[in-house]
């Protein structure tokens, strides 16, 4: 076991630096440190100026995403121990414009999550004095793992084609989508088909299938996107029939 | 006007489906089991019987079309991202769904001819 481990780290400081820069810090190893345990490290001991987010340490909040050695990473589950001998690089999220060191603009990503519509919408709600909507729990697995996911935008850091073309609504978006979709007590996936068989929508999905690679939590939006293309191809099939309605 | 392309990944996926179940038993048929004598090759005229049957007309031209559609849409979007060529988008969709009826046209054609 090594006494040090070293990690290279971005900076940018916009008002003191006009491009992102690796800079360099020896931070002791221990085996049960994880990447943001090293960066909690410099932040305490060698460097109090690096910026980054996390909050809950144990993979819920989603908030500690970052570059670890080149590919999307929860920091706080990512051992330094997996990445022996180091350097290891920590970089911000891919594909998002860098606010200050490792923190990334989410502003487009939140824009895309509302633009779903990611809650349960009904033609008619019944009224308060009719009880709650009751699911069975086959009706609750339908959509569970789409359920799982925690914003952490691994997934969009990873997918090529939200990197060529920012404008794509992206992998979690969609997956979110599903989810209220495949929800019994929703009624509103055709709106939301529309919505994602907009230009920017999953139509430009490629399937390749590396967000659900990357997905901490196992939400398989690459698997979503592929039942709701499934779906908007049914959909369009419907004007060859006497009663479809376009 | 109605967007094509769930069409187009209509084809696409029923493409790549053919090709990933059905080309490999064909391959490992004529290609591996026949050649090395693993089974025991059907005669000309047993095959000659087959392909003239309307079905195995229809069979062959839907095995063989399917694919190239599914190759068309794989490779307008490699050219697309991994040449940056997006903004060739029209004449990149145009050609490579061409390529694709005009290979489905000479399909057709030849499998019609079958005497
Ligand atoms: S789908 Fe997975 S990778 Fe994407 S934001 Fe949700 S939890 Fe993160
Ligand atoms: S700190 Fe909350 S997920 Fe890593």
């Amino acid at each position: 076991m090594p006494p040090s481990v070293t990690l290279a780290v971005t900076r940018y400081r916009p008002e003191q630096e006009s491009e992102p820069t690796l800079q360099t810090y020896e931070v002791p190893f221990r085996k049960d440190w994880v990447v943001l345990d090293a960066l909690n490290y410099i932040k305490d001991n060698l460097d109090g100026s690096l910026s980054f987010r996390w909050s809950c340490r144990m993979g819920v909040c989603g908030s500690c995403g970052m570059m670890v050695n080149g590919s999307p990473k929860l920091t706080c589950a990512a051992f330094l121990s997996d990445y022996l001998p180091g350097p290891i690089r920590v970089e911000p999220l891919n594909y998002f414009p860098i606010i200050r060191d490792l923190v990334v603009d989410m502003t487009d990503f939140m824009h895309k999550l509302k633009k779903v519509k990611p809650w349960i919408i009904r033609a008619q709600e019944k009224p308060l004095a009719d009880g709650e909507y009751l699911q069975t729990p086959d009706q609750l697995e339908m959509y569970k793992q789409f359920s799982m996911c925690i914003n952490c935008m691994l997934c969009y850091s990873a997918c090529p084609v939200y990197g060529l073309e920012q404008s794509f609504i992206g992998p979690a978006a969609i997956a979110l989508a599903q989810r209220y979709n495949l929800d019994s007590r929703d009624e509103a996936a055709r709106e939301r088909l529309e919505i994602l068989s907009e230009h920017d929508g999953m139509w430009q999905c490629t399937f390749v299938g590396e967000c659900s690679k990357v997905c901490p939590k196992n939400v398989d939006p690459a698997g979503a996107i592929q039942q709701l293309k499934l779906v908007g191809a049914v959909d369009w099939f419907r004007f060859l029939l006497p009663w479809g309605t376009r | 006007m109605r967007p094509i392309t769930p069409f187009l990944w209509t084809l696409f996926g029923a493409g790549g489906t053919i090709a990933a179940l059905l080309f490999p038993v064909h391959l490992v048929l004529s290609g591996l089991a026949f050649p090395l004598g693993a089974l025991e090759a059907p005669s000309y005229d047993v095959l000659y019987g087959l392909v003239r049957h309307p079905v195995t007309r229809l069979y062959l031209l839907v095995v063989i079309t399917l694919p190239l559609f599914h190759w068309a849409h794989r490779f307008r979007y490699t050219l697309y991202d991994v040449l940056q060529l997006k903004h060739l988008y029209r004449l990149i969709a145009v050609l490579c769904y061409s390529a694709a009826l005009l290979g489905s046209a000479v399909a057709a054609y030849t499998v019609w001819r079958i005497p």
